[in-house]
């Protein structure tokens, strides 16, 4: 037992869930505000891929991390724009939308990785770090000196990824944008009634879904993997909806339900390091338990805007 | 305002007094489910354009590569766990209700009974034997929904979520069986002992097709006749509308929801049934055929109607046996399949929406209506 | 409401004003309705114009057009003389147009703030500061008290219904047009509804009330202009109004709204206004056939639940429920139907307990809901009336046998229904959803009444309905008791239960508040119950 608590252990463990649960905070984030409004975004394991393989492709073509994240991005943002014109503009079904979305995904970026990248098999290098002076020198939480970091030695985007998750709850309780967002997922109708438009707020809070799941699957392709692969996403876009679900509209339950979800898919790495062996299908299987296990205890308090999922139809209640 | 939402026929000729021939009736909802089927061949055919691939001579690959010589009988094999997993759907979706952890249910009940089969085998007559594996591989799939089943009937969390987890951990148990307890000590692959090629499913004489055919077949005579005559089948038709209503009509709903699930586990446990015991024999770890999203749009473009989604699974079929060649051909992925069942249901989206204009027949989309919350507002 | 209400008569416009928002000619046809046929409106500062009709007679859609919620097809609107188009609700809340709609466009998940900031504009931040000084300023105008960090949902009904007045007026509206406004409240809310539209009155606002309720425009109304089947039948100015009672104006109005009608069909006059309780002492039997002893029902998502009721209702008695929606009503009648589990306390039904037996059991043993969602609840939309009529025996013989649904025996089931309950539809095969309201709810009644019904639960049932199915819903009530089957009649229309009922009880936030013996003065005092109920939580 005494191994499992050692200092490299620990600073693996915060690492390890750093590395794994910042595409999560991107992907629930953008699907907390989506869901917020009233659009519930079965396609996120879709937009998420996409956005890795553009965002890997842009980084790579580039030379440019940063441009890849902007990439995939963009790419996530676009793909998002499906969901908001037939959808959200339109009325149709969410879901049947969403799985669309996702399987053409997974579809088109196999197909295109394959016919760019199939001999090559690129990688990108490893993303540099940027050590907070002072606190990267503390024990565990510093992590200057391993090689993962730790939480004061990350790469920009996560820090800029924490940013966004602070503007993203002020907008939210302070901002009008939030107001609206808030109202169009509960009652669209009471938005509707004060002169805004619940289709344009529906869209942004979607196209800024779409762009944040693509940075996400970015992440994952240029930092975390540092190359993509077919199906790379391996789920965490449901497991984002879920995150997204459980947080209750709150951007602090998304960056702390990430990072505790994080460390549920690093695990295997970690126990490595602790000298436990164990089977990578357990391994594999372990962020799914979580969701279910959690999903039983909790899951009556999860909670859903009133009008998720449904079209808005001026003049129906 | 949810009567907008047209619905199939619930109750084919309960004495509809329409006054649409039916040669019309029937020619319109023909069209509007073959179009976006054609929308999607012809935007999957700009791709192979862009990749530099001939799509005339793809798609005729496709065809040739599913029918010619001997290649007919595999797709026609590939129909049977293709329509067993349809019906299983049926009973779902038109509830309302999102099964989509298809994958998982299949693949554990594809792996308990991988590992079954060579204890039973030789102890007892052949028949027995799949008599037995078939029932337990329906159990075990119809098992594996109970969690989301419950979960969605009693805390109303949403089951796309929580069946898409139980694949995923399903998928994983799987694995973990077939590497573990159920490993053929033979073998150095990680796979299960494999009972004789000469010994699998019978086969209908004359051809290599066996008898899960048959079964499938079978299965969607059941559904049709569960679905459109039978007291259940109009009780999953009701909690699909309007679930408010079902609890006012006095439809237990939440021990529904579970019985739907479980009936649609226990369809996609016999197709990996079939599957296995029919083709292969044995499993092998990471096998995934992935059949369970391909599935759902033929779901819908059949309108729940158990015999009318043959002909798409059979396309469905041909589709997955001669892709492989022709993308092979082609050099291209053979995830272009994947491609394209998306281009069908984003395009039958679309066409829906051209049809809520044109009343072009009835709504696909129907019983699915969501119902994420179980809140109701007061008006 | 401390201050005096300011007098306003002096405050007097001449016809020479230019009116406020004028609409001229406004036409506007939907499907199958003219909804509005050549509709002329002028709305002056200083007066209350009541704009009254039945159901159906387009002040909904005149409303929708106004608020631009809904685009007319012919005629102008001219806002202070200028000709306007009012192409958004944005345009028509920039033009000074506030509305207070009949359902609450309140978000129940916001604060009372939060509601009010909604689609303000200038800022990206939200300007909480000045927002609570607008909130105090436009408070102060109204004479009502209101705490800006309660959560919507908490809010008793009245008090919602102020904060919607108050969003109305929020950026300076001119005209405010309140839908059937009084639909919701207690008579004293209506009372302070009164007084807080004569204040705004004294601010030179343009008030409109939307009502179907003749007292109501006499006792509120400066104008009254009255509308039927989509067009203008009559107007009353001022100095027509004036100075006369309400019992002078009454047979004046009731020309206007019936016509010629008024000779054909004069009980539909009486329906309308007279309050005359119909039915005197009935010698009932003793024993009671529904029994509900200190009855308990937990609250769900914002209801009030249902907290300890004492009923008895008696074979081929008519009991009413009276009381303003929302006050445990809906979990009241669905405890009773089964639809909801019981927290404590016992519901008998001829003697039997009751509380653990299933919808299902509890329609064989001829206890029958009719709910008041007949579309969301009632029906499934998607099927044919012909399964709507057998909803609740699915499965059961003749309309299944051996598994197997039999279509000639429903079939033959429904024409017989359709023939009986004079219902209007294409045929048995019609999917439900496209028939009317009216005659959704006539399915609904020949399903629950069919099969020897003992005891039946209306909830609303001539809720939006038309007059002439009103009348044929209340008579099948009566005449169904005259046979024995006991009603128990849940309505917020007061003038319905005093037509109906043997006795009426006031159900106030979720507790019986008292029960009254119909009769002369019956409805007084239940309207003293009903005030009393709400008094306690004010």
């Amino acid at each position: 037992m005494s191994d499992l608590l050692t200092t490299d252990v620990l600073t693996a463990l915060i690492a390890g869930g750093i590395l794994a649960g910042v595409p999560l905070l991107f992907a629930s984030l953008g699907e907390m505000v989506a869901e917020r409004a009233g659009v519930l975004n079965i396609g996120l394991e879709g937009y998420m891929l996409i956005g890795a393989y553009f965002g890997f492709l842009v980084a790579y073509h580039g030379g440019n991390t940063f441009l890849g994240f902007l990439g995939g991005a963009a790419a996530g943002a676009a793909v998002s724009l499906i969901m908001v014109a037939l959808c959200v503009q339109m009325g149709l079904d969410q879901i049947v939308v969403g799985i669309a979305i996702t399987l053409v995904a997974e579809g088109a970026t196999a197909l295109i990785f394959d016919a760019n990248f199939a001999e090559s098999r690129p990688t990108l290098g490893a993303t540099g770090r940027i050590d907070i002076p002072g606190l990267s020198q503390l024990p565990v939480v510093g992590g200057a000196d391993t090689s993962d970091g730790s939480i004061f030695s990350q790469p920009p985007i996560v820090y800029i990824g924490l940013i966004i998750v602070a503007l993203t709850a002020w907008t939210l309780r302070r901002t009008h944008w939030g107001l609206n967002i808030r109202a169009a997922g509960d009652k669209p109708s009471a938005l509707d009634a004060a002169g805004v438009s619940v289709v344009a707020t529906r869209a942004w809070a979607t196209i800024f879904c779409g762009a944040m799941a693509g940075l996400g699957g970015a992440y994952l392709s240029i930092t975390a993997a540092g190359l993509f692969e077919d199906f790379i996403t391996q789920g965490r876009g449901f497991i984002a909806i879920v995150l997204a679900m459980l947080a209750r509209g709150k951007a602090l339950w998304v960056l702390i339900g990430s990072f505790v979800f994080g460390i549920s898919l690093s695990i295997s790495d970690v126990l490595q390091i602790a000298g436990v062996d164990i089977s990578t299908d357990l391994v594999f299987m372990l962020p799914f338990v979580t969701v279910i296990v959690v999903l039983i205890l909790f899951g009556r308090r999860s909670y859903l805007p009133a009008a998720l999922a449904l079209p808005y139809v001026r003049g129906a209640r | 305002m949810s009567s907008e939402t047209t619905a199939p026929s619930v109750t084919p000729g309960a004495g509809e007094t329409a006054p649409v021939p039916a040669l019309g009736r029937f020619a319109e909802t023909a069209i509007r489910s073959l179009v976006p089927v054609l929308l999607a061949l012809v935007a999957g055919g700009l791709v192979l354009l862009a990749l530099g691939t001939n799509p005339i001579t793809f798609y005729a690959n496709v065809w040739s590569g599913g029918v010619d010589f001997t290649a007919w009988e595999d797709t026609i094999m590939r129909m049977a766990p293709l329509t067993l997993i349809a019906c299983g759907l049926i009973f779902v979706f038109k509830a309302g209700i999102w099964n989509l952890g298809i994958d998982g249910q299949f693949l554990l009940a594809g792996a308990v009974i991988a590992g079954l089969a060579p204890e039973l085998y030789g102890n007892m007559p052949d028949a027995l034997m799949f008599f037995i594996l078939f029932v337990v591989a329906g159990v075990v799939a119809s098992v594996w929904t109970i969690i989301p089943a419950m979960l969605r009937a009693y805390y109303g969390v949403n089951e796309i979520i929580t069946s898409l987890m139980t694949s995923f951990i399903g998928i994983n148990l799987a694995n973990i069986l077939i590497k573990g307890p159920f490993q053929d000590a033979a073998s150095n692959v990680p796979q299960t002992k494999a009972i004789p090629f000469t010994n699998l499913l019978p086969t209908i004489p004359g051809t290599r097709i066996h008898v899960g055919v048959i079964v499938a077949a079978l299965a969607a005579v059941a559904t049709w006749y569960a679905m459109s005559r039978t007291s259940f089948g109009l009780r999953l038709a009701i909690l699909g509308a309007n679930a408010r209503a079902a609890t006012h009509v006095g439809i237990p709903v939440a021990r529904l929801i579970i019985v739907s699930f479980m009936v649609s586990g226990l369809f996609i446990g016999l197709a990996a049934a079939s599957e296995i015991m029919g083709i292969w024999g044995y499993v092998r770890a990471d096998w995934n055929p992935a059949f369970g999203l391909l599935v759902v749009p033929l779901v819908f473009l059949a309108r729940f109607n158990a015999i009318a989604v043959i002909p798409f699974v059979a396309a469905l079929a041909l589709l997955t046996i001669g892709g492989d060649f022709a993308t092979q051909e082609a050099g291209i992925s053979n995830e272009f399949t994947l491609l394209l069942v998306g281009l069908v249901l984003l395009f039958m989206g679309v066409t829906e929406l051209l049809g809520r204009n044109r009343n072009l027949g009835a709504s696909y989309l129907q019983g699915i209506r969501r119902k994420v919350r179980v809140r109701e507002e007061t008006s | 409401m401390n201050e005096p209400i300011h007098n306003t008569t002096s405050r007097d416009h001449g016809p020479e004003t230019i009116p406020v928002v004028e609409l001229r000619g406004i036409t506007k046809a939907f499907p199958g309705v003219l909804a509005n046929d050549h509709i002329d409106l002028a709305l002056r500062g200083g007066e209350v114009h009541c704009l009254l009709g039945e159901n159906g007679a387009g002040k909904s859609t005149l409303m929708s057009i106004l608020s631009g919620m809904v685009q007319p097809d012919e005629g102008d609107i001219r806002v202070h003389g200028e000709p306007t188009r009012l192409a958004s609700p944005k345009r028509a809340i920039e033009m000074g147009i506030g509305m207070v709609y009949q359902h609450t466009t309140l978000v129940p998940t916001l604060t009372v703030l939060d509601n009010l900031m909604m689609g303000a504009l200038g800022t990206f931040r939200l300007d909480e500061a000045g927002s609570r000084a607008r909130l105090a300023e436009v408070a102060g105008m109204l004479g009502v008290d209101v705490d800006p960090d309660a959560e919507t949902a908490t809010l008793a009904l009245g008090q919602q219904q102020q904060i919607e007045i108050i969003k109305a007026l929020w950026r300076g509206s001119k005209v405010l047009i309140l839908d059937e406004p009084t639909s919701m409240l207690t008579p004293r809310g209506v009372e302070e509804l009164a007084r807080a539209l004569e204040r705004l009155k004294g601010h030179g606002m343009a008030v409109v009330l939307i009502t179907h309720k003749l007292h109501e425009a006499t006792s509120m109304g400066d104008r009254v202009t009255v509308l039927k089947q989509g067009r203008v039948v009559g107007r009353l100015e001022p100095d027509e109004l004036r100075g006369r009672s309400h019992d002078e104006l009454q047979p004046v109005i009731v020309a206007m709204m019936f016509g010629e009608q008024e000779e054909a069909e004069p009980e539909l006059v009486e329906l309308q206004e007279h309050v005359v309780p119909v039915r005197g002492a009935r010698e009932l039997p003793r024993e009671a056939l529904l029994e509900l002893v200190d009855v308990h029902v937990a609250p769900r998502g914002g209801e009030l639940g249902v907290r300890g009721v004492d009923l008895s209702v008696r074979p081929g008695e008519i009991l009413g429920i009276a009381g303003v929606d929302g006050n445990g009503q809906r979990e009241l009648a669905e405890a009773i139907a089964g639809q909801r589990h019981v927290s404590s306390g016992e519901i008998r039904f001829q003697s039997l307990h009751i509380d653990r037996l299933s919808v299902w059991q509890r329609e064989r043993m001829g206890l029958r809901y009719v709910s008041d969602d007949r579309m969301g609840e009632g029906t499934v939309a998607a099927l044919p009336v012909g399964l709507n009529l057998v909803l609740k025996r699915i499965g059961q013989a003749p309309f299944w046998r051996r598994g197997s649904i039999r279509h000639a025996e429903i079939e033959r089931n429904a024409r017989e229904k359709i023939e009986e309950f004079a219902i209007r539809t294409p045929g048995p095969g019609t999917r439900i959803g496209t028939l009317s309201g009216g005659n959704i709810q006539k399915v609904v009644l020949a399903r629950e009444l069919a099969h020897e019904p003992k005891l039946v639960v209306y909830n609303k049932p001539t809720y939006g309905l038309d007059i002439v199915t009103t009348r044929t819903v209340r008579e099948r009530i009566e005449a169904l008791a005259a046979e024995g089957v006991s009603a128990l009649v849940i309505s917020t229309d007061l003038d319905e239960l005093v037509a109906l009922c043997d006795r009426i009880a006031v159900i106030s936030r979720g507790r019986i508040a008292g029960i009254v013996e119909n009769g002369a003065g019956a409805a007084q005092r239940v309207g003293e119950l009903m005030v009393g109920g709400q008094a306690e939580v004010a």
